[in-house]
């Protein structure tokens, strides 16, 4: 077994050094990289060149690196997690880039994604939009009934297990033309909606968690597709279909 | 957005099959034109409701448009779009201004002669001076004999065809009634419906300038 031939690369990175300075798409050159690192691996070893040279290092968020946390971010060459489909941007390796390749590496834009350092930007957006109805209330005073005992039917409950995988990326906004978070909202509304346990708030979960979006300024939804397709969870867009019908029931009942 | 999408939808199929009356039967062209054009319900309530869902649907696009652009300040320097979108999809706002332009020439066309007819000089009869049998459709010949005017249909037809393949599925989901069980079928009716329709107009404006021009 020879070992892969290993990759010399062309990186465009964001870098801005805080929220308020202007930023700019710098170049940097960073030679053999195993094609079997990870994409954030690859981006350690540049920082480790960086901070040896005493520069200051690329700032980007990253967590558990195993793809559930949703921390990690990025847009590469064009896409928010990379070309690859269906994994995070800490699942992504570099076999999926060619040796000699330019690879442009920026944060998620939107306006309710504000930078707050090189690639890092605040999503804290996304915890409002939570906070506005993304939950049920339960009574735990000690003898709380057993989720279990409330029978559910199969489709229903896969259901709402699909749109609870909804990792909370970020990337469904990057993606859209528009900055929508309409699929993050939709997973959100979808997986209580589904549930016999969400019924109770329903209509204002999904009447405040919308307004709590537009609040934050991201765009409205002119159903492109494009967060499904980079979503890394593979969230489809049935849940916005799914969204808008709770919206309008709720909007005219209420 | 999706109501008065759906709207024009509707109102575009109507449109289309009197249109094609024209080159199945004069005759019923001309009685059904007549009828549009003098019938009170139509002419009072029906036309203004359409015009004021075209300038809503135009005003609103601009508006989501506006709202859109503003929810991304700042561009991608380098963005990957036809990795996951359809052209059509993101340039709805170009395919709408350009079907809204050749709205006005449409109105120009028809709509301003007709109402000058009607309610300027007062001639409600649908009929030419010594002429027995409705006017529409000789006046329709005599406008289809311009080949830049033909070109410009025609291209306009195509732009509404890219229109419609993005806005037919699209509005169905903005209003909720898509799932996993009708999204094929809504998405077939749609291919079906933004091909054959513009397809149709233009097969109606050939059809009418090569016959008026022998
Ligand atoms: C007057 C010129 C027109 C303009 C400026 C225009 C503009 C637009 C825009 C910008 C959108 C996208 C809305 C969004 O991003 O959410 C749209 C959607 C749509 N348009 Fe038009 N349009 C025009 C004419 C028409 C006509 C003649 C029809 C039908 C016969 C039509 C049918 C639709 C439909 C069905 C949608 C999808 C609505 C939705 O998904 O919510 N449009 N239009
Ligand atoms: S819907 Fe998908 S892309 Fe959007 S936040 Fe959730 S996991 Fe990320
Ligand atoms: S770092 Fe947790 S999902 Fe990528």
């Amino acid at each position: 077994m020879s070992a892969a031939k290993t990759l010399n690369l062309t990186l465009k990175i964001w870098r801005q050094k805080n929220g308020n300075a202007k930023g700019s798409l710098e170049t940097y050159p960073l030679n053999d990289i195993s094609p079997d690192s990870s994409f954030l691996e690859m981006l350690d070893i540049l920082n480790g060149g960086l901070i040896e040279k005493g520069e200051s290092p690329v700032t980007f968020d990253h967590d558990c690196r195993e793809g559930i946390c949703g921390s990690c971010s990025l847009y590469i060459n064009g896409e928010p997690h990379g070309p690859a489909k269906l994994v995070t941007t800490c699942q992504l390796h570099m076999r999926s880039f060619q040796d000699g390749e330019t690879i442009y590496i920026e944060p998620f834009r939107a306006k309710a994604f504000p930078v707050i350092k090189d690639l890092m930007v605040d999503r804290s957006a996304f915890d409002r939009i939570q906070h506005a109805g993304g939950y049920i209330s339960v009574n735990t005073s000690g003898n709380t009934q057993d989720a279990n005992s409330i029978p559910i039917n199969k489709e229903n409950a896969d259901e709402a297990f699909y749109s609870a995988a909804c990792i909370g990326c970020g990337a469904c906004v990057a993606a859209c033309k528009n900055a929508s978070a309409s699929l993050f909202v939709a997973a959100k509304v979808s997986q209580y909606a589904l549930l016999p346990q969400g019924q109770v708030e329903a209509k204002d979960r999904v009447l405040n968690m919308v307004k709590q979006a537009e609040k934050e300024g991201f765009g409205p939804c002119s159903n492109t597709g494009a967060c499904e397709v980079e979503c890394p969870k593979g969230i489809s867009i049935e849940n916005i279909a799914r969204m808008n019908r709770e919206f309008l029931s709720a909007a005219i009942s209420k | 957005m999706a109501l008065s999408g759906l709207f024009l939808l509707i109102f575009l199929l109507q449109h289309f099959v009197i249109n094609f009356l024209s080159v199945i039967s004069p005759d019923t062209f001309n009685e059904v034109s007549h009828f549009m054009g003098t019938n009170p319900f139509i002419q009072f309530l029906m036309q203004p409701v359409l015009m004021f869902g075209v300038i809503l649907h135009l005003g609103m696009g601009i508006v989501i448009e506006l709202q859109n652009r503003n929810a991304r300040p700042i561009k991608y320097a380098f963005n990957n779009a036809k990795a996951n979108s359809s052209w059509m999809s993101r340039n709805m706002i170009i395919t709408g201004i350009m079907v809204m332009l050749f709205l006005g020439l449409h109105f120009y066309d028809f709509w301003v002669p007709e109402i000058k007819t009607k309610f300027i000089d007062g001639d409600m009869s649908g009929k030419l001076a010594g002429e027995s049998g409705f006017r529409y459709f000789t006046e329709l010949q005599h406008k289809f004999v311009d080949p830049a005017r033909i070109g410009i249909y025609c291209l306009a037809f195509i732009f509404l065809a890219l229109h419609l393949l993005h806005g037919f599925q699209s509005s169905f989901q903005s209003v909720g009634f898509k799932n996993r069980k009708f999204a094929p079928t809504i998405q077939l009716l749609g291919n079906i419906y933004a091909v054959m329709i513009p397809l149709g107009f233009i097969f109606i404006a050939l059809f009418h300038f090569i016959n008026s021009s022998h």
